[in-house]
């Protein structure tokens, strides 16, 4: 039981990427695709060896810029949704604007974070907070609306504040919901910075594979989608393990509701 | 029966909306009743008749429209703040144990919570005690969804215990239970009541149920409901299960039954 178990979490989604590298590798050497169009994986991982020193210098930029702006998406995400969620006056007020303002492609504002704070980190720090605090704040919010009347009334009746409840049933209550959430916003606030990277930056993944499409080092644009994908899988893996740790109970209680 | 100075609810012609102006629901009109300390009662009627709302209204969580309303003949202008409730969902807490369920009062109500870290290994004790009174023996370290819907309803009645309220109100709290389960805590709640000797309001459309625990019993209109029949019921106690298969039980709930009217 313990054996099978490992045998479908580990064993099948590496057979699984092995027979898609093989796959690849295959097509490109049977119909001899060019390698300005499409590198075979051994092309991939040769030029992903030979660049590593530049692609671990920019990974590590892309990396941290994403989790800067993914920390600070969570702790305006988790305010802003305690904010929607305390009154329905608020909600009122601010939820069409920020539904508004989540519709603007992100894209459409690095040139103004760039015209605002010039090349660097910052706006890629910026897009990655701006493109992932909305799934935090609308789920904390949802996990707040959702306390049942009945429970209200249960702890109104015992003299409990606004507050109480808030600490003692709401916000625990949305817990599942934020670390729910957490894992969108991570893959979010990644896309974010590399967006941000592409359309104007002097380090980073994003910039990287820019200037190696443009003199047309395509092995080397893999080798970036290569590592965007790894640490893509990373940060969604370290999100899911914190959110089984964190809410146990809302999978265990899954049955209860 | 009740003699004005053991009266610790009174309502003299109160009515009860939700809303206002022309569109608003008049859920009660005109309920005047008393309920002594000590004295179980229990509300009937059909659905939607305004059952619940008259249980809000006592406990001061929605203001009447008009009439008096006096909880130790003090005016209720805001919620009484030492009430218990349940409901026919039990609405435990999913994270926390069944212990850590109950001891939840405690942590909200004025004179507990200022103590409540120093005294927490008290409090736990007596939630403990509390819910091996209810046979929850060897399950409070549950949690809510490792107990039965039965066993669930007791934890969430013990929570409104706790803290020794002076009024119990119960909404159909055995209303999704199977009719052995159910039997079962009304034999739970008797004794409790009987130990206590805690006031209870207890909403309920199963009128045995209401027979079998109550010492009056209400039988409301349908909407906006009104009080149609105050019936005093004189079962000696302590009444056992038995008890409801005699002529006189069931006459009292024959009466009751024809009260309510609907379709035969
Ligand atoms: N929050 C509310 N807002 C508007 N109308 C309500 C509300 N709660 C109950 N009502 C209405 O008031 C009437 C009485 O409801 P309720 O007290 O819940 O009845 P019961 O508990 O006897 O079934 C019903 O017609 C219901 O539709
Ligand atoms: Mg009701």
């Amino acid at each position: 039981m313990e054996r099978s178990e490992v045998a479908i979490r580990v064993v099948a989604p590496a057979a699984f990427t092995l027979v898609l590298f093989l796959v690849w590798e295959l097509v490109c050497a049977v119909f001899t695709v060019p390698l300005t169009i499409l590198p075979a994986p051994s092309d991939v991982f040769g030029a992903l060896w030979q660049y590593r020193a530049p692609i671990i210098d920019n990974s590590w930029v892309t990396l941290w810029t994403t989790l800067a702006g993914f920390m600070i998406a969570t702790v305006f995400g988790l305010g802003l949704g305690i904010a929607i969620g305390w009154h329905r006056a608020i909600y009122a007020g601010v939820y069409p604007v920020l539904v508004g303002f989540n519709s603007i492609p992100k894209v459409a504002v690095v040139p103004v974070l760039i015209l605002w704070f010039g090349l660097g980190e910052v706006p890629a720090i910026l897009t990655a907070f701006l493109i992932s605090f909305f799934p935090i704040a609308v789920n904390v919010a949802t996990g707040l609306a959702t306390t049942e009347p009945e429970l209200e009334d249960v702890l109104r009746a015992l003299g409990a504040s606004k507050l109480d409840i808030m600490r003692k049933v709401g916000i625990p209550r949305s817990l599942p919901y934020f670390f729910g959430s957490l894992k969108v916003a991570i893959t979010l606030a990644f896309v974010g910075a590399v967006v941000s990277e592409t359309v104007g930056a002097n380090k980073g993944l994003g910039k990287l594979m820019l200037d190696a499409q443009a003199s047309f080092q395509v092995p080397i644009v893999f080798a970036g989608l290569l590592v965007l994908a790894v640490l893509g899988i990373v940060l969604y893996a370290v999100t899911a393990i914190i959110e089984a740790r964190f809410t146990g109970w809302a999978f265990r209680g899954g049955a209860n509701r | 029966m009740s003699g004005s100075h053991l009266s610790l609810v009174k309502l003299q012609g109160i009515s009860m909306a939700y809303g206002r102006g022309a569109a608003a629901v008049r859920a009660i009109e005109e309920v005047s009743l008393e309920i002594a300390r000590g004295e179980f009662i229990a509300v009937v009627g059909p659905s939607g008749c305004g059952k619940s709302s008259l249980m809000k209204l006592i406990s001061g969580l929605h203001p009447p429209l008009a009439g008096s309303l006096t909880v130790e003949d003090r005016p209720v202008v805001g919620p009484l703040k030492s009430v218990g409730m349940a409901f026919q969902n039990s609405n435990l807490l999913p994270w926390r144990s069944a212990l850590e369920n109950v001891l939840l009062p405690l942590e909200i109500v004025a004179p507990f919570r200022r103590g409540f870290n120093r005294n927490k290994n008290a409090y736990s004790k007596k939630a403990e005690e509390l819910l091996e009174s209810v046979g929850l023996a060897g399950f409070t370290r549950k949690y809510p969804w490792e107990l039965s819907g039965g066993m669930q309803q007791r934890a969430s009645i013990c929570r409104a215990l706790i803290h020794e309220p002076e009024i119990l109100m119960l909404d159909e709290p055995f209303g999704a239970l199977d009719a052995f389960t159910r039997e079962e805590l009304w034999c739970t709640l008797r004794d409790l009541q009987a130990a206590r000797k805690v006031t209870v309001m207890l909403v309920t459309h199963d009128l045995r149920e209401a027979v079998f625990l109550a010492d009056t019993v209400y039988v409301m209109s349908n909407r906006p409901g009104r009080i149609l029949k105050r019936c005093g019921v004189n079962l000696p106690r302590p009444r056992d299960l038995e008890v409801t298969y005699t002529q006189p039980f069931q006459d009292i709930v024959h009466e009751l039954r024809g009260l309510i009217g609907g379709k035969h």
